[in-house]
């Protein structure tokens, strides 16, 4: 393979400067709470902060429960090929 | 048997038919380009209709509508022309005959279906999209792709038989068959709706889609992804719009997927799966059934056709370029990429519903009616899988794909034709999510819904920020799994797996059970034919061979038997 050109994310603490970049913009919807106030229909909406609380939750939920069904669900690759 | 035929343009399905003939005829240079040429001449077609019921045919004295226009069907109409054009844009560098005339047919007889105004005709292309879309998967020609395609035609065919069978009951109970709204309260209507269910792929009755949309071409799965499952969701606004058990069947369409999206490592399975979700937000809004849900329906039914178009054909063109699909293979193919990559990315911004992306300004209008109707378990269902779709199609698709790590395969970037194909989808997808006013004018109801207003659009960025953040973390942790080379189990691992091995117990079972049974028997007969061996065989007293002596003495015998008989005869007598 050619010596290809450097990537950005390839080059040392870019990487890290991006994460920081997102976790300010994660803190300033969270502080946007604080500015605009939503009007809400469902009182769990008045909650400070529940759509990223609630986002944050049902992901990190999803990927835990999804991990447990591989245990029962998963199997070889040519599972369905062998007869 | 003709009625009334008033033309105001052709029925859409008539030009894709007839250009399907074409293309058998010409020669292959031209072929590419006349797959295009067809829905551009569609979609001239399409400006010169006008509303109303036209092409009407009396056939015995069942009312046959071929063009039925309102703005529903118009709707869907313009909807599939744009989506045969991206699609043929996509495949022009294909030389497949098979591929060209297939989805050609297939674009025509979903055209066919949504602007049908009666059940009969409505079953005729409801079974031709199976007929045709089947060797978009058989086209791939392996072993896989054969027996997937052949599962796929069996659930398509039986939801055909079941329309038709609800369509002749229905012309029984009511006398007529023009496809109107209907309550679901009689076996016919019931059967109607399972069938449109089947193609809409309800849960249990999904696995069709799984299955088969991976198995298929890199162009054929651009096209399968855009019709039939639409035309199904189009059935059910037209059909049984605020059919209440809808919002429940939606709500676990959204919920279900995901869990599978997050562990499956075929890409386009992953899509494939994340199309039963955002089907889920459709037939929920159609359940909900205020106007603004069907709006909402209808509306994220045309941007998820353009925005899972658009994420289809990025993985079609991995996969065309790279020969693999599988998550756990791929990776870093943005150095080499970069162009899809970014197509690639507005594609996954738009079903993640960020604002000023298309996914955003028809699903919140679901979320909303769900809101204000006061559904709220199914609301929190609703949430839970907007989070899930933007974790497993907004961040998952791109990353294992294009970033992660990086797999050390170089390819070029996709050719021209997918790269316009993917351009274009790729701005219709910003265009719809920035400037909404044109597609809403297009819908069904004016509602005066505004997607924009500072509460929206601070909910989803939440939403979707910290979802993202639950990945970051996850993934920093190492918690998040690992992309496995693996088959995961799904309903039809029922017909698969337990059925065939249930068959072959019952045949093991009857074997144990025969095999001692024809022992016995034949035991029997040796028996008896011991038996006849000794005393008729040729050594034996009666068979064998014998001296004058016991020749005589036999007759002697044989005559005195006669005697006593004949005597004891006479006396009787």
């Amino acid at each position: 393979m050619k010596d290809e050109k450097k990537h950005w994310l390839d080059r040392p603490g870019n990487l890290q400067r991006l994460l920081r970049w997102f976790y300010v913009i994660c803190a300033l919807l969270f502080a946007g709470d604080l500015v605009i106030h939503r009007h809400v229909i469902h009182p769990w909406e008045n909650l400070f902060g529940f759509y990223g609380i609630f986002g944050f939750i049902a992901c990190v939920v999803l990927v835990l429960a999804a991990k447990e069904m591989r245990k029962v669900l998963m199997r070889k690759e040519d599972y369905y090929d062998d007869r | 048997m003709i009625g009334s035929l008033q033309a105001g343009g052709l029925p859409p399905f008539a030009i894709f038919f007839a250009g399907a003939l074409l293309l058998a005829l010409a020669p292959a240079r031209a072929r590419p380009w006349i797959t295009l040429a067809i829905p551009i001449a569609g979609l001239i077609n399409m400006t010169t209709l006008t509303d109303g019921t036209h092409y009407n045919i009396a056939l015995f004295d069942v009312g046959i509508i071929l063009l039925k226009a309102d703005t529903l069907s118009m709707l869907f109409g313009w909807l599939f022309h744009i989506a045969a054009i991206l699609g043929a844009l996509f495949a022009l560098h294909d030389r497949d005959l098979m591929q060209q005339s297939a989805s050609t047919v297939y674009a025509g007889s979903a055209l066919g279906a949504v602007f049908s105004g009666d059940l009969i005709s409505l079953f005729i292309f409801w079974e031709l999209l199976a007929l045709s879309s089947v060797f978009l998967i058989w086209a791939r020609r392996t072993p896989r792709a054969y027996s997937a395609g052949m599962r796929y035609l069996i659930y398509q065919v039986l939801s055909g038989v079941i329309l038709m069978a609800g369509a002749l009951m229905y012309l029984h109970d009511t006398g007529e068959v023009a496809f109107t709204r209907m309550q679901l309260d009689s076996a016919a209507t019931f059967l109607i709706f399972i069938a449109f269910g089947i193609k809409c792929a309800f849960p249990l009755l999904h696995t069709w889609l799984t299955d088969a949309y991976p198995e298929a071409t890199p162009t054929g799965t651009v096209f399968l992804s855009a019709f039939t499952t639409k035309v199904a969701v189009y059935a059910l606004a037209r059909g049984f719009p605020g059919t209440e058990i809808l919002v429940y069947i939606g709500a676990l369409m959204t919920c279900f997927p995901i869990f599978y999206a997050v562990i499956e490592n075929d890409l386009r399975r992953v899509l494939g799966y994340s199309m039963i979700n955002q089907i889920g937000f459709m037939v929920c809004g159609v359940g909900i059934g205020t106007e603004l849900a069907l709006n909402g329906a209808v509306s994220h039914a045309f941007n998820d056709v353009i925005f899972k178009g658009l994420l289809m054909m990025t993985m079609g063109a991995v996969l065309y370029r790279t020969g693999k699909i599988n998550g756990s293979d791929l990776g870093g193919l943005y150095k080499s990429m970069p162009k899809t990559t970014a197509f690639c990315i507005v594609g996954a911004a738009s079903i993640s519903a960020f604002p000023l992306f298309s996914g955003f300004v028809s699903k919140s209008m679901v979320m909303t009616a769900a809101l204000e109707e006061g559904y709220w378990v199914v609301w929190i269902m609703l949430l839970f899988a907007s989070a899930g779709v933007f974790h497993h199609a907004g961040i998952k698709i791109p990353f294992f794909a294009f970033f992660s790590h990086d797999s050390g395969i170089r390819v070029k970037e996709a050719p021209i034709n997918m790269l316009v194909a993917m351009a274009a989808a790729a701005s219709l997808c910003i265009f719809i999510g920035a400037y909404p006013w044109l597609l809403y004018s297009m819908l069904p109801y004016s509602t005066g819904y505004s997607p924009f207003d500072s509460t929206h659009v601070l909910a989803q960025l939440q939403l979707l920020f910290f979802s993202a953040l639950a990945f970051t973390w996850l993934k920093l942790t190492g918690i998040y799994p690992p992309e496995l080379r693996s088959t995961n189990l799904d309903v039809d691992w029922t017909f698969r797996k337990l059925a065939p091995a249930f068959i072959n117990w019952c045949y093991r079972a009857s074997h144990r059970l025969v095999v001692p049974l024809r022992n016995g028997v034949a035991r029997a007969y040796a028996m008896v034919a011991d038996f006849a061996h000794r005393w008729h065989g040729e050594h034996s007293r009666l068979g064998g061979v014998q001296t004058v002596g016991t020749t005589i003495a036999i007759a002697l015998f044989v005559f005195a038997l006669l005697l006593v008989w004949e005597l004891l005869s006479t006396l009787n007598r």
